[in-house]
């Protein structure tokens, strides 16, 4: 089943010169358990897109809809999952139905909504996740503060029981362990005085804590070193490999694909997918470059 | 001791911003004296949130090694005025802390003057403003180093938050230095919430009042970590910036 739909998206980016054109007619279909690859060269769109589909002020849709559901759960991937029954019906006509990203089966579509209507802060509490390239440091408020408020703000929007402080405390430690980050660092202020590293590392601890159905990475594997490439990359199937969940990579490189396995390798360029593959063509782009690729 | 001096008027550079017509309904003012002697401690904390207009002339005087540490909320919906003259004897030391909060189109003001008046004395003073709407936040403030008043160790730390384009903050930092051998540093500014972790912070789930309001916690608490009140002070604080988002 279809978690993501993007359809013809335009976008323009506020600057100094006026409103500049960056995505043009980007169409892309992410199904529930997928894992998803976006290369290109720079300046084609990639950290736009997430910024997009977040939300970020100075980012504007002109044209084109992204249609989200955060319910979807990909039938021949469940083991042992408890769907909700209503869901079952549904599932059992699904079954055996192909894994083609081009499709767009939202099953239940009450429960897809129109992700662009919503402000950021309700994005991330329907489950989407940015990964951010340059995470933000913001002096005086701790990561266990900041992250038990934003958990808590996005259960209370769902109707959720909000947690406790011990249970935060029990799930950031477990999270923290997860990407090897010592816990004591989500005592600091956020993100101040961490290194680039430990940065992303942290991006993906508060991705473990806050649960999100669609990840999308910008860019996570820059800044890191072949060690922490391989704990982030094993973070990312821990925390997203799931039935009910995708993850869309934005990277420039091939290296963290060798540990987050795509089942589809999208080439953005000029603010469009000119190119759709499994994960031989990040391989190809690898050793031909983007312009012969592309082209 | 009181002040039988005609309403100042705005030549007199430390009412250059003050709200005159306020002022004029509780001058004169009576000079609050406060000395502390030779290696004595003293501390004061003024909380200052409600309707009334407030205003306030302290005098401290601190002694050879004498520490006082002063903390501001200054956040009524009056106009607030806060003038502290301080005097440092030889090795005193002077902390100050203030929070300005202002949203309800008041006037609020600290103005100080730090007289190093010997040599080694260490003045501190950290002064943060958050304003919305047509508020006006004011820092006035001076630190006058004497001749012999070597060892000086004086800073000053002014930080503004405008929430709004129509808010006000007028910030005054002051150095008169006659002395050779001193440390004085001073830094200021005026500024908004930041927008990329505005941003950051709703991508993660939080409404943009709770986002602002965590950082602004964070940005004045600033002023008052270390106070003996501390808790006190930063609840106010937190209470009186719950009604400005």
């Amino acid at each position: 089943m279809t978690l993501l739909k993007i359809d013809n998206l335009h976008a323009t980016v506020a600057g100094a010169n006026g409103n500049r054109p960056i995505l043009k007619g980007l169409s892309l279909t992410i199904g529930a358990g997928e894992v998803h690859a976006i290369m290109g060269p720079n300046g084609a769109g990639k950290s736009t897109l997430g910024y997009v589909l977040g939300g970020r002020p100075g980012y504007e849709v002109t044209d084109g809809s992204v249609t989200f559901n955060s319910k979807s759960v990909r039938p021949e991937l469940v083991e042992g999952v408890s769907l909700p029954s209503r869901n079952a019906p549904d599932l059992e006509k699904q079954n055996g139905a192909t894994t083609s990203s081009a499709r767009a089966d939202f099953g239940d579509s009450a429960d897809a909504i129109d992700l662009l209507s919503l402000e950021p802060h309700e994005r991330a509490a329907a489950g989407l996740f940015l990964g951010f390239q340059y995470p933000v440091e913001i002096p005086g408020v701790s990561f266990v503060q900041f992250l038990r408020e934003s958990l808590n703000s996005q259960r209370r929007s769902r109707d959720e029981a909000p947690l406790s402080g011990g249970e935060f405390l029990k799930l950031a430690r477990e999270q923290a362990a997860l990407l090897g980050l010592d816990m004591e660092m989500l005592k600091r202020p956020v993100n101040v005085g961490f290194s680039g590293g430990e940065k992303k590392r942290a991006e993906m601890v508060q991705m473990g804590i806050l649960g999100p159905k669609l990840a999308v990475l910008d860019e996570t594997d820059s800044g890191l070193d072949i060690d922490a490439l391989r704990v982030v990359g094993d973070g990312i199937n821990a925390v997203m490999r799931a039935p009910d969940k995708a993850v869309l990579l934005i990277t420039h490189y091939q290296r963290l694909l060798d540990y987050v396995k795509p089942d589809f390798v999208h080439v953005l360029a000029g603010g469009r997918i000119v190119r759709t593959g499994g994960p031989e063509l990040a391989l190809e782009l690898e050793a031909h470059g983007y312009e012969a690729v592309a082209a | 001791m009181s002040q039988a001096l005609a309403l100042p008027t705005r030549r007199d550079e430390a009412f250059r911003y003050a709200d005159l017509p306020a002022l004029a309904l509780l001058w004169p003012v009576e000079v609050e004296a406060i000395a502390v002697a030779a290696g004595e401690t003293g501390a004061l904390a003024i909380i200052n949130t409600g309707a009334a207009p407030v205003v306030r002339e302290l005098a401290i005087t601190l002694a050879a090694g004498a520490k006082f540490d002063l903390r501001i909320l200054n956040a009524g919906t009056g106009y607030g005025r806060i003038a502290v003259r301080v005097t440092l004897g030889e090795g005193a030391e002077f902390t100050l802390g203030a929070v300005q909060l202002a949203a309800a189109g008041q006037t609020l003001e600290v103005v100080t003057e730090v007289v190093h008046a010997a040599p080694n004395a260490i003045s501190r003073q950290t002064v943060r403003a958050v304003v919305a709407n047509k508020g006006v936040v004011n820092y006035l403030g001076k630190v006058l180093v004497k001749k012999g008043a070597d060892g000086t160790d004086g800073s000053q730390s002014v930080r503004a938050m405008l929430l709004d384009r129509t808010a006000t903050a007028n910030a005054k930092p002051e150095l008169e230095i006659h002395a050779d051998d001193v440390k004085c540093a001073h830094g200021c500014a005026v500024g908004e919430l930041d927008a990329n972790a505005l941003f950051y912070m709703a991508q993660r789930g939080l409404p943009p009042e709770l986002a602002k309001q965590l950082m602004l916690q964070a940005f004045v608490a600033e002023a008052f970590v270390g106070a003996t009140e501390e808790e006190a002070l930063l609840a106010s604080a937190l209470k009186a910036l719950g009604g400005m988002l």
